[in-house]
């Protein structure tokens, strides 16, 4: 079947209006509905035998990477590729960047070339914006600095909607390292506008206060913090933040807010286990916790290609 | 005789307690008489008539850049001074964190010459406190005293070893000028784009903490005590540093402080938007603290405002935020945002605002009797109309740079004309000289 997905959207596009998708802090409860609703659809496309629909074709997809990424990268790329549009790799390390292009030449060069959507990474906060704001280009942000990775924060919640079947009331703990986590962010966004309670759990230099201004629960002990939790979130941790004496060790680490069988017992008995990826095995989340019968971990990958090809699909209908 | 008489304007000069509708007679460069006697006096004088115009003494700028020598992509003595004309400013300061830095004679020399031909306003440069502002060596004092250095920075670049500050303190009392910090400790703001806060938590930007500036004004205060010398804190900007500056004055140390038009009116929700020309050192608090520091202008606390004018390109503004560099312009809005933000909700009065732009800073850099409007005292004269309302453009500006966080904003009090030395610089919205 080449024809494309059924989409609520089709009847009334102008439920989604926008150009972009820079952070799901913009975006209204409906509107982030509407991309999950979508991406059921789009779901059904690539797990039947022919994985392509024409949706996108004659589109230029441009992969804009500022920072190593494999997963997201190839995830994008095959999302656009099942909607059937060009997809072309700009790698920042072969580019001018590095003979001190500055980014908005870097990203006029390549609306020169007539693409009509950049997926963009950057290591600053607000650089996708930046673009959005000086370019006639579709900009999609695929993880800037921080601040936000909207399209993880969608695919996380869509993949706790299809096992739960629901979002409001659910009560979702996110471990680890919140400061410095656009996955943290976006998820958070997209959790309490649809009516999840959130819990950030971790240490006290990696969950600051003022997460309580963004509507979470704040906790340094773990026990406290997954109590009666329907989905624990865990977040991968860098040795990195070791080394900024943002904690001890990874021993201790591992000690105070490993996910182990253990400490499951915690959760709620039907508890969702979910990773961005990629993960620590054996550091923030054990080997039988990560392969066992709660986790999510692979179907969340599946989900990221889904999603994407709803929020490719809808922003294409007002480039 | 050179000789102008203002008449009809409404004269206030906070540090006479003048404020009545009358004439001042301007005579060879100093202020000569007022009222009736300047009337009579004026002979065949130029004459302004300023009625419904405020007629204040020229503002008095104790912290600008004007990037020359070395960056005069982002401004010059030319183009800053026009600037500072624009906007009310008879005398500014300039920073020495040039290239090459203001450490020398020689550097200083140069200044000198360039404002001699270039500025439209009165110039007082500082020098540097360390060579090259490297935080390790004293300059000679002395000398750059002698040749005209007004106080001592090495804004920019904090000085971070205490034992250097000692004894640039100790040793500056000998001349009786300050030291002026920029108070920020380097380990706690390394990285930081902006306040940390519920901003930078919600953007994932990498926050300044406020105690990265406090712990600096406490360390400053205790210096200040301990050698004798004057410490003035440049642009203080967290409630926190306050509660250090109140304490030192209440103990007797010489310790003033200054605040921007800035941080008296915006906070760290300017940056909400990653509007790069927002990013400013020390960086735009919470409410809390904005709130603090008009608290604290109200009780004397902060001796005066100052702008820390900041030039920079476009092409540096244009970048990815925790690239773009720290700074925004000041000179051509600092009036009117401060009448606008300040004195029209009723929160600070005129005559306030005035002092601290004119008497004040005077007083800070015994710059007397420059700053106020008392017989013999330099004709720096100011015109304002506090009903004008105009928008901040980009276009504006006479500043070689536009990074202004409050361009788009409609503003009230316009700068009608600003008297140098009893000679009028700007008038009508241009320069005339």
């Amino acid at each position: 079947m080449q024809t494309p997905p059924s989409a609520p959207l089709s009847s009334a596009p102008n439920v989604f209006a926008r150009k972009h998708l820079l952070g799901l802090e913009d975006l209204t409860a409906e509107e982030i509905t509407t991309i999950l609703d979508n991406a059921v659809g789009m779901k059904d496309v690539f797990t039947r035998d022919v994985k392509k629909v024409p949706t996108l074709r004659g589109k230029t997809v441009c992969n804009l990477f500022f920072e190593n990424s494999t997963r997201t990268r190839t995830s994008f790329e095959i999302a656009a590729k099942r909607l059937s549009a060009d997809v072309v790799n700009f790698n920042v390390s072969t580019s001018s960047v590095t003979k001190g292009e500055s980014l908005l030449d870097t990203a006029r060069t390549i609306q020169a070339m007539h693409v009509d959507m950049v997926v963009m990474r950057h290591n600053c906060p607000g650089t996708p914006k930046l673009l959005s704001e000086r370019l006639d280009m579709a900009v999609i942000n695929a993880g800037d600095g921080a601040h936000e990775h909207p399209t993880q924060g969608l695919l996380d919640t869509f993949t706790i909607r299809e096992k739960k079947g629901r979002i409001e009331g659910l009560k979702v703990a996110i471990v680890g390292d919140i400061r410095h986590s656009r996955v943290a962010r976006s998820n958070i966004w997209a959790l309490r506008k649809l009516g999840a309670r959130v819990a950030l759990v971790g240490p006290s230099t990696l969950v600051q206060r003022e997460f309580e201004g963004l509507g979470c629960e704040i906790h340094h002990n773990l026990k406290e913090g997954i109590a009666d939790a329907d989905v624990i979130n865990i977040l991968r941790i860098q040795l990195e933040r070791q080394r900024k004496n943002l904690f001890p060790s990874i021993r201790e680490y591992r000690l105070l807010y490993g996910i182990t069988r253990e400490r499951l017992k915690y959760a709620k008995p039907d508890v969702l286990i979910m990773h961005p990826g990629p993960i620590n095995r054996g550091v923030e989340i054990s080997q039988e916790v990560a392969d066992g019968p709660r986790s999510a971990i692979t179907e969340q990958v599946t989900n990221g290609i889904a999603v994407r090809m709803a929020v490719l699909y809808l922003l294409s209908l007002n480039t | 005789m050179n000789a102008l008489l203002i008449k009809n304007g409404r004269l206030l000069d906070p540090a006479s307690g003048r404020d009545e509708t009358t004439s001042i007679l301007l005579q060879d460069g100093r202020v000569a008489c007022f009222g009736a006697e300047a009337d009579s006096q004026a002979g065949d004088a130029d004459v302004i008539d300023a009625k419904g115009l405020l007629v204040a003494p020229g503002f008095i700028d104790i912290h600008t850049h004007l990037r020359e020598p070395g960056r005069e992509d982002k401004e010059t003595i030319y183009t800053g001074t026009r600037a500072a004309a624009a906007g009310g400013y008879t005398t500014v300061c300039p920073i020495p964190n040039t290239d090459p830095v203001i450490d020398t004679q020689t550097g200083l020399k140069f200044v000198l010459s360039r404002a001699e031909s270039d500025a439209v306003v009165n110039v007082m440069p500082f020098a540097a406190v360390t060579r090259g502002q490297k935080g390790e060596e004293i300059v000679e004092f002395g000398d750059l005293v002698y040749y005209g250095a007004r106080g001592f920075t090495d804004d920019g670049h904090p000085i971070m070893n205490s034992e250097i500050m000692r004894r640039a303190l100790e040793y500056s009392a000998m001349f009786d000028v300050p030291i002026l910090d920029h108070c920020e400790d380097a380990a706690l703001a390394d990285g930081g784009s902006m306040h940390e806060g519920h901003v930078s938590t919600k953007l994932g930007l990498k926050g300044i903490p406020a105690v990265a500036e406090s712990l600096q004004v406490a360390r400053d205060v205790e210096l200040a005590a301990f050698t004798g010398g004057h410490i003035h804190i440049m642009h203080v900007s967290k409630e926190v540093s306050l509660h250090h500056v109140r304490a030192g004055k209440a103990r007797g140390v010489k310790v003033t402080c200054e605040v921007t038009p800035h941080h008296l009116t915006l906070t760290d929700d300017e940056l909400a938007d990653f509007n790069t020309c927002a990013k400013v050192n020390p960086c735009l608090g919470a409410s809390d603290d904005r709130e603090a520091l008009i608290e604290a202008l109200l009780n004397g606390t902060i001796d005066c405002i100052a702008t820390d004018h900041a030039p920079h390109t476009d092409i540096e503004k244009d970048q990815p935020i925790t690239d773009a560099p720290f700074g925004m312009i000041g000179l051509e809005t600092a009036f009117a945002v401060l009448y606008t933000e300040l004195v029209l909700p009723g929160r600070v009065p005129l005559e306030l605002i005035i002092e601290k732009m004119t008497s004040a800073p005077a007083k800070v850099l015994h710059f007397e009797p420059r700053g106020t409007l008392a017989p013999g005292a330099p004709a720096d004269v100011v015109l304002i109309d506090l009903d004008r309302k105009w928008e901040v453009t980009r276009d504006g500006f006479l500043s070689k740079s536009k990074n202004s966080p409050y361009v788009g904003r409609q503003l009230q009090g316009g700068i009608e004309a600003t008297i140098v030395g009893g000679r009028v610089v700007y008038r009508d919205g241009r320069i005339v000289v």
